[in-house]
């Protein structure tokens, strides 16, 4: 009965993709996409990920949405159509397809405990994993400590990434207040979002301090951490928020946090470790793997959030 | 005492899905956007809040039943300003309603 | 049985996407991508209820506060341009 709602989240799923690629108005597809997203994290809750599940309904239907909309508000909602007949990809696609299916033959079942990726180094994990760094969540732990330093890499692309988008769009101060015809319109919206904004920051240091128990961490925290600040810019004004965060304060920011990062890293290569070694941080192994964890999620949910508030200004700056 | 908080539970659970179903069927049939906009934002709501009341039954006196009781609050408060919103911006686009003309 | 519930959601968010294909205008779609946002979250509590795992509560709540800025963003980024230009009648909504 279980295997049944896999099923119909897959059909669901496979029914959004179809429409997706059919349909010609971006405006649509844009709504389409959230929706594919909402549903792949529901799949992702059903396969028991529940971190993964987080950041895909943080970003996905979230921040990406809200980004492409921008996109198409700024640029055009109908689709251009292909010069070329599809009879070539088709065949391609269709071919790698095939022979993906027939690799997968050969694969063992699902959830088989006896094949090979459950046997030697993540049960390595499960096993010590908790006595070792003296957190729960197996998965922060892998993610902060096992596997740190692809994890510096990471915080890295999306540094990159907001630079990238600052060379590119820029930024443009908005320094118009609201007329008084607008702010009449928006009241209903002004007096939720005062009573909300505050609720989700504070549920953003909530995902990032329980991310050592639970689900969450650097990545999801910063995310929901810039919803927020997004919530206010949508109900009180661009400008409003340009004034409350600064563009200086998130360039600092957005570098503090790839700082942080590496200076735990370099940190523990002054205390008499390796680079990204935790467990001379602190007097203690496990206490020095916990105080490494923390910081760097730190990092990553200071990062995270400057980026997606920089990007976000990039992209609804350039309306007026 | 213990059966009957489940019997309770279920009642308000099913009560709760039934709503959901029928406000996606409001939303599927209704011919106008407006009174599919009704049809959802009513049923939703109501719907959602029978669930989670069922839920917080079966939670019992825990941090579960809490969390549960924040997110009601949060369904109660940004369900009816989501469609608020959507209803005013749908407006002032000029998005016709369907009007019935039978006479004064 | 929480399984009867979570396939009722099930079909619920099936016909909400039948809205989200077919709607002829965008504000049909955003109330479609709401809906399954609101769906999506009581089946996740309800499947957290069922497998017996309290963190699935952090996740619906996330997903309330998410989808809910992420409607109002899609209609605040959206109107603001149309308010630039005059918008087309987009239909008596006659069928």
């Amino acid at each position: 009965m279980q295997y049944l709602i896999d099923i119909i989240l897959l059909a669901l799923l496979m029914t959004t993709g179809f429409a997706i690629v059919h349909m010609k108005s971006l405006l649509a597809v844009a709504m389409l996409t959230s929706i594919y997203s909402l549903l792949s994290a529901a799949l992702f809750v059903v396969l028991d990920a529940v971190d993964v599940a987080l950041t895909e309904a943080a970003i996905g239907a979230g921040i990406s949405t809200i980004l492409m909309l921008a996109t198409v508000a700024l640029t055009t909602d109908r689709e251009k159509e292909p010069r070329h007949t599809p009879l070539l990809p088709l065949l391609v696609v269709i071919a790698t397809g095939a022979a993906l299916i027939y690799g997968t033959v050969d694969m063992p079942h699902y959830g088989d405990p006896s094949s090979p990726v459950h046997q030697h180094v993540a049960s390595t994990y499960l096993q010590d994993a908790p006595a070792e760094t003296g957190v729960p969540n197996v998965v922060t732990s892998v993610l902060a400590s096992y596997r740190g330093y692809d994890t510096l890499g990471e915080v890295t692309v999306i540094f990159t990434a907001g630079i990238g988008v600052m060379a590119l769009l820029g930024y443009r101060i908005h320094r118009r207040k609201m007329v008084r015809e607008e702010m009449r319109h928006l009241i209903v919206l002004r007096v939720i979002a005062k009573l909300f904004f505050p609720l989700i920051l504070l549920f953003a240091l909530y995902v990032q301090f329980h991310g050592d128990y639970g689900p969450g961490g650097g990545f999801q925290a910063g995310v929901i951490f810039a919803t927020g600040f997004i919530l206010y810019a949508l109900a009180f004004g661009l400008g409003n928020a340009q004034r409350v965060i600064t563009h200086r304060l998130l360039q600092i920011m957005m570098a503090v946090g790839v700082l942080i990062f590496a200076g735990v890293g370099i940190e523990s290569m002054l205390l008499g470790g390796h680079f990204l070694e935790y467990r001379v941080l602190a007097g203690d192994p496990v206490a020095g793997q916990h105080l490494g964890i923390l910081l760097i999620e730190l990092g990553v949910g200071i990062t995270v959030a400057a980026v997606m508030l920089i990007i976000y200004y990039g992209f609804v700056s350039r309306r007026d | 005492m213990d059966s009957v908080i489940d019997v309770l539970s279920w009642i308000f659970l099913s009560g709760g899905a039934a709503f959901l179903l029928i406000g996606a069927i409001g939303a599927l049939r209704f011919p106008d956007f407006y009174t599919r906009l009704h049809a959802v934002s009513v049923c939703d709501t109501l719907g959602a809040g029978l669930v989670l009341v069922g839920l917080m039954l079966q939670g019992g006196l825990s941090l579960v039943t809490v969390k549960l009781l924040l997110m009601f609050y949060f369904l109660m408060f940004t369900g009816p300003t989501a469609v608020h919103a959507l209803a005013q911006a749908a407006w002032q686009a000029k998005q016709q309603a369907l009007v019935d003309d039978h006479g004064p | 049985m929480f399984i009867t519930v979570s396939l009722v959601i099930l079909v619920a968010i099936a016909l909400g996407l039948v809205r989200a294909f077919r709607g002829p205008t965008l504000y049909d779609r955003v109330m479609a991508a709401n809906m399954i946002g609101t769906l999506t979250v009581l089946m996740v509590a309800v499947l957290g209820f069922m497998t017996g795992r309290p963190e699935f509560l952090d996740i619906a709540l996330v997903y309330v506060l998410i989808s809910f800025v992420s409607t109002i963003a899609v209609l605040r980024v959206y109107t603001t341009r149309r308010a630039k230009k005059p918008p087309p009648v987009t239909g008596t909504g006659k069928r």
